[in-house]
């Protein structure tokens, strides 16, 4: 085991990949001789050079059908996007294009593509720079939609994303570029999409969470735990698309209380997928009716302490346990 | 640009102008003056031109192999037969949803995708039909997938304006208004990329240049030396809304010069004019890895889609168009220079009325897509 950040983690998948297979590049903005706006392709266009790390001028919409166009003749772009924000702009490229081909040819054009980047908020960076996109980007079939939340998932994620056949969403977070997590050193390491992950055991409720509020649950997990003697079990579905959606009810069927944890907000959001899936499968087991939290409803605000209380937080987690545990 | 092509764009200009008649009502009398001597005006430039046009194509069609002449002309009557065919079984309720057809336009697909070899790529709009078949899909293919049949070149999950074939390097016709601008653009990089010597055809309607992708594409071909043709194929309506209504320039080849891209007018009505055209940009993409922008002005004589009445032109503005028609050109052109006489264009009308029979039996014999086909192809 190494222990590597999760921006670390990310590089190495990326450098694995562009060794591993030719076909490989890698395409946005500041990616090559910048290193990268937050220094996730560092040292790669030094090691592979401008063909296979390509500077691209800023115009998403664009270099998103470049790769768009370039998967369907046989390349396996990956391409960043400086935050998901700045998606939108692609989107058409993303959501009619790649997402669509493959059904609208028969069959006879996959897109084998890896969209990346940070997802959701970040230091004070206000409403159009923290959006957290995942709902919408999972309403489409075609896509896959990825999203980490420790180095090795990261590491591992990633690389079979590369590998995917499919247009592949693969959400970051900038808030957790830096946080660190022993990553297994073995040639070759990765991990399958669609498998959830219980990143914390437990008997007595089911926290759901992805991304940033994975390590959220798991502090509030651990104060529930001191405070109560309530034990949490934190499962991370990793790939919201497909959803691993029998480790969740497996989890629920024995703890028989759920809470969901997001970044996103609530409207149509994927908890209120899970919810509803959960509730179809197993509403025989909840003890207690499922319970949400989500960033609120409203744009992303500059202040400090607004963005605080917009945003999912330990406080806010435990005390919907708490409210599902009628505790 | 040669001198022809100059004389073209000053005259289709001038065409297109004197068609704008908006006056108040106390000026009706000496507008009805003027646009009676502007009419004037007009048919005998189009008499001028439709002359100069055949002796130029004459020129052209003496360079060029017999054998190839004559399955341009092939393909161009196969082209407006199969559309011809296709509104009629549309009205019969035998095609769904959307279906634009590319009559009064042959030249420009067959002009430019019969100089390319058979391992280039090529994109084109939702305005599919013709393209797909030149490039090699079978009048049957086509035809079943707009019956929505199995045995359509996608499955009968595309319908008339998604045809593709990876076979054939056909990468499709694309429902939004310029999307496939970009996709082509990729297509391109993925050739150099590979340095597969592949040259990428990248067809859209003078509509789609409003759109962003249209700009964002032509930059970045350019600033990274692109394999790449595109071809506007200028119709002149975006749907119901004539150019001079949504566009604040009259030239759009000339919109290359912004990205200092090579570019060339030519006059779609001349299937010689935009092959020539067109060998001039492939080679300039082949060898030297660079874009072009072609614009191929042509007219569609049918509406957008045959939900389109067409009720904002004129009969008579059509029927100028018609009298310039591509085909009837070029088979003047080829019995003036002996390349072919009646009896071949007898043979080749009967030719193409027999492949349509065929198509129509094929698609109308094919069974609907079974449903087990619904949930497949959404991921691989």
């Amino acid at each position: 085991m190494a222990l590597l950040t999760i921006r670390d983690a990310l590089n190495e998948a990326l450098r694995e990949e562009l060794k591993r297979d030719e076909n490989v590049f890698i395409m946005g903005e500041e990616v090559a001789e910048y290193d990268g706006a937050y220094k996730v392709t560092r040292g790669l266009w030094k090691e592979f050079g401008g063909k296979r790390v390509v500077d691209t001028p800023i115009t998403e919409l664009g270099f998103a059908a470049v790769g768009v166009g370039a998967a369907m003749a046989g390349l396996r772009p990956v391409v960043e996007f400086m935050t998901w924000n700045f998606s939108i702009l692609a989107s058409d490229q993303i959501i009619n294009h790649a997402a669509k081909m493959l059904y609208m040819s028969g069959g006879q054009f996959p897109v084998p593509i890896v969209f990346r980047g940070p997802n959701g908020s970040a230091f004070q960076v206000s409403s159009q720079h923290s959006h957290a996109l995942e709902a919408m980007y999972s309403n489409f079939p075609g896509l896959k939609v990825v999203m980490p939340s420790t180095a090795a998932d990261a590491k591992g994620l990633l690389k079979s994303a590369i590998r995917d056949n499919n247009p592949v969403i693969f959400m970051e977070q900038e808030r957790m570029y830096g946080m660190k997590g022993e990553v297994p050193e073995e040639e070759d390491f990765t991990i399958p999409l669609g498998v959830a992950d219980v990143k914390r055991e437990g008997t007595d409720c089911t926290i759901v969470a992805r991304s940033m509020t994975v390590p959220l649950a798991l502090q509030a997990a651990e104060k529930i735990k001191e405070e109560f003697d309530v034990s949490c079990e934190v499962v991370d579905p990793r790939t919201i698309k497909p959803l691993d959606i029998d480790t969740i009810v497996g989890s629920v069927k024995k703890t028989n209380r759920l809470v969901i944890a997001e970044e996103s907000h609530s409207f149509a959001s994927v908890g209120a997928e899970i919810a509803y899936q959960v509730m179809d499968t197993v509403f025989d087991h909840l003890d207690a009716p499922v319970k949400r939290i989500s960033t609120v409803e409203a744009p992303m605000p500059y202040a400090k302490n607004l963005e605080a209380a917009a945003l999912p937080s330990v406080e806010k987690i435990v005390e919907a346990v708490k409210e599902v545990c009628y505790l | 640009m040669s001198k022809a092509a100059t004389l073209t764009e000053g005259s289709a200009n001038k065409i297109q102008n004197g068609s704008n008649g908006k006056t108040a009502e106390n000026e009706h009398v000496v507008d009805l003056l003027t646009r009676e001597k502007a009419e004037k005006e007009k048919v005998e430039l189009a008499k001028a031109e439709y002359e100069a046009r055949r002796a130029s194509q004459i020129e052209s069609i003496k360079r060029t192999d017999k054998k190839l002449l004559r399955e341009m002309l092939y393909q161009m009557v196969l082209g407006r037969r199969f559309e011809e065919k296709c509104a009629e079984v549309y009205r019969m309720g035998k095609i769904g949803g959307f279906c634009h057809l590319y009559i009064g336009q042959e030249a420009i697909a067959i002009g430019a995708m019969m100089a390319l070899e058979p391992s280039d790529m090529v994109i084109t709009s939702y305005r599919d039909h013709v393209q797909a078949m030149v490039k090699g899909i079978s009048p049957e293919a086509v035809l079943a997938e707009l019956y929505g049949k199995i045995g359509g070149c996608v499955k009968g999950k595309g319908g008339s304006m998604h045809m593709f074939s990876k076979e054939h390097e056909f990468y499709g016709g694309h429902g939004i208004v310029g999307g496939q601008i970009g996709v082509g653009t990729g297509m391109a990089y993925a050739a150099k990329y590979r340095e597969s010597g592949q040259v990428t055809l990248c067809f859209f309607g003078e509509a789609a240049v409003n759109q962003g992708i249209f700009h964002e594409s032509l930059n970045m071909a350019q600033l990274w030396r692109l394999p790449v043709i595109y071809i506007c194929e200028n119709n002149n309506y975006g749907m119901g809304t004539s150019q001079e209504r949504a566009m604040s320039t009259r030239n759009i080849a000339k919109k290359a010069d912004a990205y200092e891209m090579a570019n060339e007018f030519v006059d779609g009505m001349d299937v010689m004019a935009v092959r020539d055209a067109a060998l001039r940009a492939i080679e300039r993409a082949r060898n030297e890895s660079l874009p072009t922008l072609l614009e191929v002005r042509s007219y569609r004589y049918m509406g957008h889609s045959m939900s389109d009445p067409g009720n904002y032109r004129t009969r008579e503005e059509i029927a100028k168009y018609q009298e310039r028609d591509p085909i009837v050109l070029f088979k003047d052109s080829l019995k003036a220079a002996k390349v072919l006489s009646d009896k071949d264009f007898d043979a080749i009308e009967a030719e193409a009325v027999e492949t349509v029979e065929r198509a129509v039996k094929f698609a109308e014999e094919s069974p609907f897509p079974p449903e087990s086909e619904l949930l497949t192809d959404v991921l691989v």
